[in-house]
């Protein structure tokens, strides 16, 4: 499966599967990432190590390294 | 969720409460400060060190309700004791009641992550009003709310509100008022409701478990709570407020669906957001036509986010900026800071003019007046402070700066946030104690605060000034670098480096902890509420005034009295009797006048040093003679505990020069220099000075900090460590410093 910080900036997928420790992925559930839902990565700052998201309309920032649980559905 | 009632918590027979609740970013606080009136408080809920803001509204009817504004979250379910706070507030569970009402704030143009909340809500069958915020900001998207499809689909009254414009206020507050009147209309009576008949049979046995408080004979109320525990209760979590017995249930009731390969939180948040994602496109409507029948183009935030994120032009503006707080507390403070110390020398000398001379007056000028001065004196900085906070976490720049800081700080084992408050102690470490409420974890306050007091803060120049001017020579090292400048830039660095290393020791031994995965929410820059910005900037310090001004004022006093008493009458008389005979000799005035001023410095000078604080500072000889220190420096060292610029002055008293003695004055320096040992050795040699400079970077001599720490995280458990550490840490250093030096040579 393909990763979502793997995306390159601009480019968007839908979420298939998100794993990591619980309380992380209950986190990030909550805000709406969810299975089948659409994330857009707006920019990657490799020397910061973060990625930052578009999600139902937010801005959210991860830690690359941290966002290696979170897989895409690959499209056809 | 205690059983007794917390202090502050209001019992029955009460007003009506009406809790505001949202997501961060939402301009909830906005919305708190045009509703309410002039009687805003900020205070700490009992037992974390969260703000509790809370206030009153007058509704048209006259009634008032008291309002209470809960912290930002994304949702109601909890991993730490900050998080549980919005469900103890929004549920009333004890010692908090149940809320009348909750006002929910969402943003339209994020609408699908604030309904999220506002279910949770909806399930514990709390009467609900939806205030839709930034309604302008959708519109000039080219989207529009439809509010009736809202209404209808919710259950609940539903207004759009611009809260920054002041716009749909009134209308909020009208069904604020209807609602109060008639509960009902705002109780949706299970329109939502998730329908999984795995789950709902995992509910019932959840429910089953749950104490009598939770399960008030409200089925909807049981429900949810139940609902609340299975999503976050876990093995390690900190919400030591549950019963066990609902503890064992929810593990029971986990193990068996992941038995049957189940995900039981996904399932509950998939339910709640499925009904949200097949209303949203009846409650947000795209017009036709876009008001200026353009395309969709990049909004201004990303514009602005590409410049102020970048990894090189983001990290120079974030640093012009840091530097311009620092400058304005270092130094733009200082006008204020000079005039509240002038103010206050001036109430001192009014007050001996007015008071007769003796024992009330010295208590008035010394204790009590210098006491209340030492605490406004902190004003101009903490003001400063609050304000850029105010205008950095309003504008959204302050989730900007824990994205660029993130990497940084996190290798020392701090928060991205911890910077502003790092940087703001070089200035002084009780506006940067203050400032680490901007982190939402309590562990990331409480490292930061622990290492904030290493920071070189303004209050030892003047004792840095002393030392390197008196004690090295002003030379140059290679003809250019002057000796006395790279001294002060080097305990800067020393400073620096401590600190640093500090965090990193205290996050891997005290403070470890699981690393907490990032998840930073980068809001679209907007303009900020200046009247809420400044309204919010006073009313917390106000809160700092009330709460460590007191300790401040009571460790001031002491101080006072320690260095004041015993006094013997036999020595005052014995100066009394030698200034008499100063009057009666045939002297000129100015003459006399010199001498008796010789006189009473001498006497001051007694006093002191027959004080218990003097004796003190002899008692504690034995323990700081290694680091190079005579009883004499021991008494400037108690005195400078309550600030350490005071050491300065209380030299000046010790060796005679007098009480308005400054760090430039040359006949202290000159008795500094002269100073010598009973064997005739300098006391102050060069290795002595930096031992001495050594100790002060390093001891906790700041009752201040200890009192602002103490009201922070309100126990004396930190400030008492804060003080030892440092105190161990400083004698160490200072020995190794001086020890170390005479071993290869130095005097």
């Amino acid at each position: 499966m393909k990763l979502l910080r793997d995306l390159v900036p601009g480019q968007s997928a839908r979420l298939a599967h998100i794993g990591g420790d619980r309380s992380f992925r209950r986190r990030l559930m909550e805000m709406g990432f969810l299975p089948g839902t659409v994330v857009r990565l707006v920019r990657r700052v490799d020397i910061a190590d973060l990625l930052e998201l578009e999600i139902r309309g937010s801005r959210i920032s991860l830690r690359r390294s941290e966002a290696g649980s979170l897989f895409l559905e690959t499209e056809g | 969720m205690t059983s007794s009632s917390a202090p502050g918590m209001r019992k029955s027979l009460r007003r009506p409460l009406v809790v505001l609740a949202g997501n961060p970013n939402t301009g909830k606080t906005t919305v708190f400060n045009r509703l309410t009136g002039s009687d805003a408080k900020v205070a700490n809920y009992p037992g974390v060190t969260v703000e509790r803001h809370t206030a009153t509204i007058e509704l048209s009817s006259g009634v008032v309700a008291d309002v209470l504004d809960v912290p930002g979250s994304y949702s109601l379910s909890a991993h730490s004791r900050e998080e549980e706070l919005a469900i103890q507030t929004i549920a009333g569970l004890a010692p908090f009641e149940v809320p009348d009402l909750v006002v929910v704030v969402a943003d339209a143009t994020q609408l699908s992550r604030n309904l999220y909340m506002s279910l949770q809500i909806l399930e514990l069958g709390v009467p609900l009003v939806l205030a839709v915020n930034m309604a302008d900001m959708l519109e000039a998207r080219g989207e529009v709310l439809d509010l009736d499809a809202m209404r209808r689909e919710l259950g609940i009254p539903v207004v759009s509100t611009a809260a920054l414009h002041g716009r749909g206020l009134d209308e909020l507050r009208k069904e604020i008022e209807a609602t109060l009147n008639d509960p009902g209309r705002a109780r949706p009576g299970g329109r939502w409701k998730s329908e999984d008949p795995a789950l709902d049979k995992d509910l019932r046995a959840v429910v089953d478990a749950l104490p009598a408080e939770w399960n008030s004979g409200d089925s909807g109320r049981a429900r949810a709570l139940a609902i609340w525990s299975l999503l976050s209760l876990e093995e390690k979590d900190e919400l030591d407020a549950v019963p066990s017995g609902v503890r064992a249930a929810v593990a029971s009731v986990r193990e068996q669906a992941a038995k049957t390969g189940r995900q039981v939180d996904l399932e509950i948040i998939r339910s709640r957001y499925a009904w949200i994602d097949a209303r949203m496109p009846a409650f947000v409507k795209r017009r036709e036509v876009r008001p200026d029948g353009s395309p969709a183009r990049k909004s201004s935030t990303d514009r602005v986010d590409g410049v102020l994120l970048h990894p090189v032009a983001g990290f120079a503006i974030f640093l012009l900026l840091m530097g311009i707080v620092f400058q304005s507390l270092f130094s733009w403070a200082d006008p204020a800071i000079r005039a509240v110390e002038g103010l206050f020398a001036w109430l001192g000398s009014v007050s001996k003019t007015w008071l007769p001379d003796g024992i009330v007056d010295e208590f008035v000028e010394g204790g009590l007046i210098a006491g209340v001065g030492s605490v406004v004196v902190f004003l101009p900085q903490i003001l400063l402070l609050f304000l850029f906070i105010g205008f950095m976490e309003d504008s959204g720049y302050m989730a900007r700066v824990a994205f660029l800081m993130d990497r940084i700080m996190r290798a020392m084992g701090l928060h991205g946030r911890a910077f502003v408050p790092m940087l703001s102690g070089y200035a002084c470490a009780v506006p940067a104690i203050l400032a680490t409420r901007t982190m939402e974890r309590q562990r990331d306050r409480t490292l930061t605060m622990m290492v904030i007091p290493l920071m070189t803060c303004s209050a030892r120049l003047p004792v840095y000034t002393l030392i390197i001017g008196t004690l090295f020579p002003p030379s140059r090292v290679f003809g250019f670098l002057p000796v006395q400048g790279l001294l002060m830039i080097g305990m800067y660095l020393f400073s620096t480096l401590t600190a640093l290393l500090a965090a990193m020791v205290l996050s891997k031994t005290l403070f470890k902890g699981p690393a907490v995965p990032l998840i930073l929410e980068l809001p679209p820059y907007r303009m900020p509420h200046v009247p809420s910005v400044v309204r919010m900037m006073w009313l917390r310090t106000r809160s700092f005034l009330e709460s460590a001004g007191t300790v401040i004022l009571v460790c001031t006093v002491v101080l006072w009295a320690l260095l004041s008493f015993p006094r013997s009458t036999g020595q005052t008389a014995r100066f009394d009797s030698d200034r008499a005979a100063v009057e009666a000799s045939g002297a000129s005035a100015a003459d006399r006048a010199e001498r008796i001023a010789a006189i009473d410095r001498a006497e001051d000078s007694e006093r002191l040093r027959s004080s218990y604080g003097g004796r003190l500072g002899r008692a504690i000889e034995p323990a700081i003679e290694p680091l190079g220190f005579d009883w004499k420096i021991g008494i400037g060292l108690i005195g400078a505990f309550a600030a350490r610029e005071v050491f300065v002055s209380t030299m000046g008293v010790v060796y005679g020069v007098g009480d308005e003695t400054d760090e430039e004055s040359a006949t202290l320096r000159e008795k500094i220099r002269a100073e010598t040992h009973a064997d005739g050795r300098p006391v102050y040699t060069p290795l002595a000075g930096l031992s001495l400079m050594i100790f002060f970077a390093l001891a906790c001599q700041c009752m201040s900090t200890l009192a602002a720490v103490r009201r922070e995280t309100k126990t004396w458990r930190w400030p008492i460590f804060l003080f030892v550490y440092m105190s161990v840490l400083a004698w160490l250093a200072s020995f190794v410093v001086y020890q170390g030096g005479r071993w290869l040579g130095f005097s």
